[in-house]
């Protein structure tokens, strides 16, 4: 299969990117990993005018813990993000999902930068994204802006970035002592998307009371969604058997999956309230880590 | 048309492709390697599996105006005058391959694990190469074709090696 013409460059700066985005206009589309656009291209079920590829522009891909945030670059490859030993040891959600994602020739292109401009409910990070609270870097000629992953996902393949804007970071407001973390998804086979995934965040007080939750669910909706009366349920309770279930049970009633090759949709809604108990459950027990 | 430059197994090829040339297609059609393999075409079965700058990589999902300036290593690269590749040895002491359709992607695979860690475990290695897909051997054999390059490449005893026919 062979994508229709396009045109392709591939800048040195960011500057030099954003000009010739302008330049194309809004046919042009960024190149990340190319792991998603490249797929759909072929598929012709895109069919960009040109390119932009910005792979040769430098201090996009980095991991770092600064002025209270877990600042990831947006060009930061799923393979950085598996080795890394800050997220393996007070980030092990993202260990969670970067197994689960693909195979390993795709993660080591596919960027988290992609994974979440791509605006796919199927895709993991953005799940993930939800319960970490996470906040993206979207840069132009006229800056950079922050947007709130809540305020980020607005439809099918549409985002925040606008055109003209390339995600630069993604940061994720550092997780205190007592919090744990954790994520899982239903798979057919290696390298599925997920038929149904959940990202879990949970903080503790000292009393052992729940003082933060997050959480976020995969492809079980037109776009990532946060489980947000499982959270409010949880906050300030002590997260007793029957309040995690209450709560697994709105994650599964809130949520709207479509009934398709995957599984019917009572099947994935029950495979919600599954998966999320199970996940609040291990992140509970990852806050003692 | 873009003007590029890419070293393959060492040698570099000067070519002018179309942006929307594919990887594979430069190395198997207009370089005439058809050690890569396309199987599936959807970025699922890694039998296009080469290393560009060391890291295995899907061929038939990367654009061959990506690879400029870059170094990529093919099946056809991984002998040196001194004999087989480790792997090479591995698969063909283990009957890791019958077809052989997966098998180039499948050793590529394998060199990039085995750089990154030695002596990996059984899990390890089948975890390792869930991007590669194989419809004849059932992996057993391949599994132990990766132990046994392992093995070599530390410098220790290569396991004996007993095939399992099933
Ligand atoms: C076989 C296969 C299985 C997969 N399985 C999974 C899975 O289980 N879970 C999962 O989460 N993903 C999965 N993926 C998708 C993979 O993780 C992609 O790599 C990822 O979704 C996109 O990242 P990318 O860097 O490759 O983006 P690209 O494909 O380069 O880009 C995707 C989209 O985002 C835009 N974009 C990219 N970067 C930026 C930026 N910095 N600023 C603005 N716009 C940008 C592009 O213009 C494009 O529209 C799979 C892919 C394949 C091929
Ligand atoms: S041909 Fe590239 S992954 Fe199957
Ligand atoms: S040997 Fe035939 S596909 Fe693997």
């Amino acid at each position: 299969m062979i994508p229709e013409s396009f045109g392709y460059s591939a800048p040195s700066s960011l500057i030099d990117a954003y000009a010739l985005l302008e330049q194309h206009g809004d046919d042009a589309k960024i190149l990340a990993g190319g792991h998603s656009l490249i797929p759909m291209m072929k598929l012709r079920f895109a069919s960009p005018t040109h390119l932009i590829d910005i792979n040769k522009i430098p201090n996009l891909s980095y991991i770092k813990e600064e002025d209270g945030y877990l600042k990831i670059g947006a060009m930061t490859r799923e393979v950085d993000l598996e080795e890394s030993e800050v997220i393996r040891h007070k980030y092990p959600i993202f260990t969670d999902a970067s197994k689960l994602i693909a195979d390993p020739q795709v993660r080591n292109f596919g960027t988290i930068g992609g994974n979440i401009a791509h605006g796919d409910a199927a895709n993991d990070h953005p799940a993930v994204m939800l319960a970490l609270g996470a906040e993206v870097v979207i840069s132009s000629a006229a800056g950079d802006r922050t947007v709130g992953i809540d305020d980020f996902f607005f439809g099918f393949y549409t985002t925040a970035v606008q055109h003209g804007e390339i995600l630069t970071e993604i940061r994720i407001p550092s997780l205190g002592p007592r919090t744990g973390s954790a994520y899982h998804k239903l798979e057919r086979k290696v390298g599925d998307y997920a038929t149904a995934g959940v990202a879990v965040v949970i903080g503790l007080n000292e009393d052992g009371s729940c003082s933060k939750v997050g959480i976020g669910l995969t492809n079980v909706n037109p776009t990532p969604i946060r489980a947000a009366r499982s959270e409010q349920i949880l906050l300030g309770t002590t997260m007793s058997e029957s309040d995690v279930a209450q709560a697994a049970q709105y994650a599964a009633e809130d949520c709207s999956p479509s009934d398709d090759l995957r599984g019917s949709v009572e099947f994935k809604k029950d495979m919600i309230r599954v998966i999320t108990k199970r996940m609040i459950n291990k992140a509970i027990q990852r806050t003692k880590l | 048309m873009h003007d590029i430059t890419i070293k393959i197994n060492g040698t570099e090829h000067k070519a002018t492709v179309e942006s929307r040339l594919l990887l594979v297609h430069l190395i198997r059609e207009q370089l005439a390697m058809t050690g890569t393999h396309i199987g599936c075409d959807t970025t699922s079965c890694g039998a296009c599996t080469v290393l560009i700058d060391g890291k295995s990589a899907k061929s038939c999902t990367i654009l061959a105006v990506q690879a400029d300036g870059k170094e990529i290593t093919t099946v056809e690269g991984i002998a040196t005058a001194e004999g087989l590749h480790p792997i090479q040895e591995g698969f063909k002491e283990n009957h890791a391959l019958q077809c052989g359709f997966c098998t180039p992607g499948m050793m590529l695979r394998a060199i990039e694990l085995l750089e990154k860690n030695n002596n990996p475990s059984e899990d390890e290695i089948r975890w390792g190469i869930s991007g590669n897909l194989c419809r004849c051997t059932g992996y057993n054999n391949i599994v132990k074709a990766i132990q046994y390059a392992g093995a070599k490449l530390r410098g220790e005893e290569t396991p004996s090696t007993e095939p399992e026919f099933v």
